[in-house]
């Protein structure tokens, strides 16, 4: 089986202008990413799909990721000029400053896909793409053309994380109901109080009984409370 | 060399045939479900039919959704073991395998050989009980009302008593750590598995005996729901139902994960794709089961069921990703698991063999009649607490 950057180099000889990334994965698996550009992803596919040396033929799983704005802390060291007075003359000299900088890492959303070759028995071969941004550039490539494996679980990006993937035969939602809003598995999801409510006959019962469970019991004089 | 060389595929190939209806009448537009008593839970699928053809069929999820795997970020790695046994209940070891194996890939942690053994042994058990009910659920749909199923269940329940025995519940085992399992097993134990294993062939011999060649089960069985090799391996189709299509995947013998490599084991094939082939994998497979059983049985050595070094409070495992995956019963079982450092996973993701089998109910049931929608159905072998999540 082919490393990671060998697969790079194969498709980079043969999709053009392909720009693949290596995405490092620190831990004991072992397990590197390709990071596709969403412009070539497809042909990219096709590519590991029908690549007889790699035979990527099953697409086992399709999964989204969350990753929210992080604001990233860097120490930076910077070179500029300071006014000193030394020995009465007011000079300028270039000192090296230690700066820390913040800035906003923007969000974003991930298709993660793990590959395999049922004909050559390997794999497991990690690619992702990622989105725009968590708002309104949402839109990724649907991988359902290459592999049907990916129908329903697209389907599912799209119902939980809210990945909008052109190019999918029957893009609805799967697991939440169809009128349902949100995006649940959202980083940043919040709950709403109560998912089944509607307005019922009942509901002046409800808010007395809610009145009556706020309010501070009082005990009433004895007799006159009583048997009303 | 094998049934996935083409290549050359027209483009739209792997979609659903168009199915036009005979005649000009009207269709009958039926939601089966979700409280269907074949559909083994709550799934609805709906219908179009032409007659009795069906020429449209969309299946509809979600009646059993609890995101489980928000949950799962919601919780420590070792908190979400035994949410992992609500997934495919029928099975909850091999899940508690898939799992533990997932985080083992993802800490770089190692498992003690006894704790190996034990866990094959429970796995294979664990298909075995699984194939067992899930013949006996094809042949209730087929109409034998309950008969095959009680001699099914009649096994599972002595299996399901081991898994008391060891565990201390028949379902919901909570029995595998990260590092190993979570009690030892004692003498009398393996011994009364011995007992149970070498009675099993017994049972399965009676029960093929009754089922191979009757007439009902071949006549409604043989040539119906076919799919076709190259299809289920683009679907990514995984387990019994694949290897019906005739293609050799078995993720035991492909990953080798575990100590599968040690025991000597053969693959069942089909060839046609059809129930009957699913049937019959799954039989063949009760009887690999076995094999491997008694093998595990008989080599099992003595020492610990938990690494010494595991940790098991404040385990934070290094900031990365691991996928792994075991051959469930019902297919190709993952987990995909994102650290970042903390306690809780970032992401926590199943791969459901029942949902990605399903895929393709459309596309076997499609021209054929509604009373074989049942059979195609039950002949996929799905759980709705995995199908759901």
């Amino acid at each position: 089986m082919k490393t990671v950057e060998e697969i790079k180099a194969a498709i980079e000889a043969a999709v053009p202008g392909a720009g693949v990334e290596i995405v490092p994965n620190p831990s004991p698996s072992g397990q590197h990413s390709l990071l596709l550009k969403t412009e070539t992803a497809l042909a990219v596919a096709m590519f590991l799909r029908d690549d007889a040396e790699l035979a990527l033929d099953f697409l086992s799983n399709a999964t989204g990721v969350d990753w929210l704005d992080k604001e990233v802390t860097e120490k930076v060291k910077v070179t500029k000029p300071v006014t000193k007075t030394v020995e009465g003359v007011e000079q300028t000299v270039e000192e090296t400053v230690e700066e820390t900088r913040k800035h906003l890492q923007p969000g974003y959303l991930e298709a993660v896909y793990h590959l395999f070759s049922v004909e050559k028995k390997h794999g497991p071969v990690v690619f992702r793409m990622r989105t725009g941004n968590r708002s309104d550039q949402v839109q990724l490539p649907s991988m359902t053309p290459v592999w049907r494996g990916a129908e329903f679980q697209e389907r599912e990006i799209f119902d939980l994380f809210g990945i909008v993937f052109t190019g999918h035969p029957d893009l609805r939602r799967i697991l939440m109901w169809d009128e349902f809003k949100d995006f649940p598995m959202r980083r940043d999801y919040v709950e709403p109080d109560d998912f089944d409510y509607e307005p019922t006959a009942h509901d002046e019962v409800l808010k007395r009984a809610e009145a009556h469970q706020a309010a501070e019991c009082v005990a009433e004089p004895a007799g006159e409370g009583a048997g009303q | 060399m094998s049934v996935l060389e083409t290549k050359a595929r027209p483009e739209g190939w792997n979609r659903p045939p168009i199915i036009e209806p005979e005649g000009d009448g009207e269709l009958l537009e039926i939601a089966m479900g979700p409280h269907h008593p074949s559909t083994h839970g709550v799934f609805r699928m709906d219908l179009a039919l032409d007659g009795e053809r069906v020429v449209k069929l969309k299946p509809v999820f979600g009646y059993l959704h609890r995101n489980h795997e928000k949950l799962g970020e919601g919780h420590s790695y070792l908190a979400s073991m035994p949410y992992t046994d609500r997934l495919d209940y029928i099975c909850s070891l091999t899940n508690n395998w898939a799992y533990a194996l997932a985080v083992e890939k993802l800490a770089g942690q190692e498992v003690p050989e006894r704790a190996e053994y034990l866990r094959v042994i429970l796995a294979e058990l664990t298909r075995v009980q699984n194939h067992a009910s899930a013949i006996g659920f094809l042949l209730q749909e087929m109409g034998a009302s309950g008969t095959p199923l009680m001699y099914a269940f009649r096994e599972r329940e002595k299996i399901l008593d081991l898994f008391e025995g060891l565990t201390g519940s028949r379902m919901m085992c909570n029995y595998m750590r990260f590092g190993g399992c979570r009690v030892d097993a004692s003498d009398e134990w393996l011994n009364a598995t011995r007992k149970v294993v070498g009675a099993l062939p017994k049972f399965v011999d009676e029960f093929e005996n009754f089922l191979q060649t009757n007439e009902i089960l071949m006549a409604r069985s043989q040539g119906v729901g076919v799919l076709k090799a190259e299809l289920a391996v683009n679907t990514g189709v995984t387990g019994p139902m694949l290897r019906a299509t005739g293609v050799n995947y078995d993720i035991r013998k492909v990953d080798h994960y575990g100590i599968y490599d040690r025991f000597k084991f053969r693959v069942p094939l089909g060839a046609h794709g059809d129930i009957f082939d699913r049937y019959m994998i799954r039989m063949l497979e009760i009887r690999e089961s076995l094999s491997i059983l008694e093998q595990a049985l008989k080599e099992i050595p003595g020492g610990p069921v938990m690494d010494p070094k595991a940790k098991i409070r404040n385990f934070r495992p290094k900031p990365g990703e691991a996928y792994g995956r075991i051959e469930a019963p019902k297919g190709e079982l993952g987990f995909y698991l994102i650290s970042d450092g903390g306690p809780n996973p970032y992401r926590y993701r199943v791969r459901p063999p029942s949902l990605i089998n399903l895929t393709l109910l459309e596309d076997m049931c499609l021209g054929h009649n509604v009373a074989d929608v049942v059979l195609i159905f039950g002949s996929v072998d799905i759980v709705l607490g995995e199908v759901d999540r």
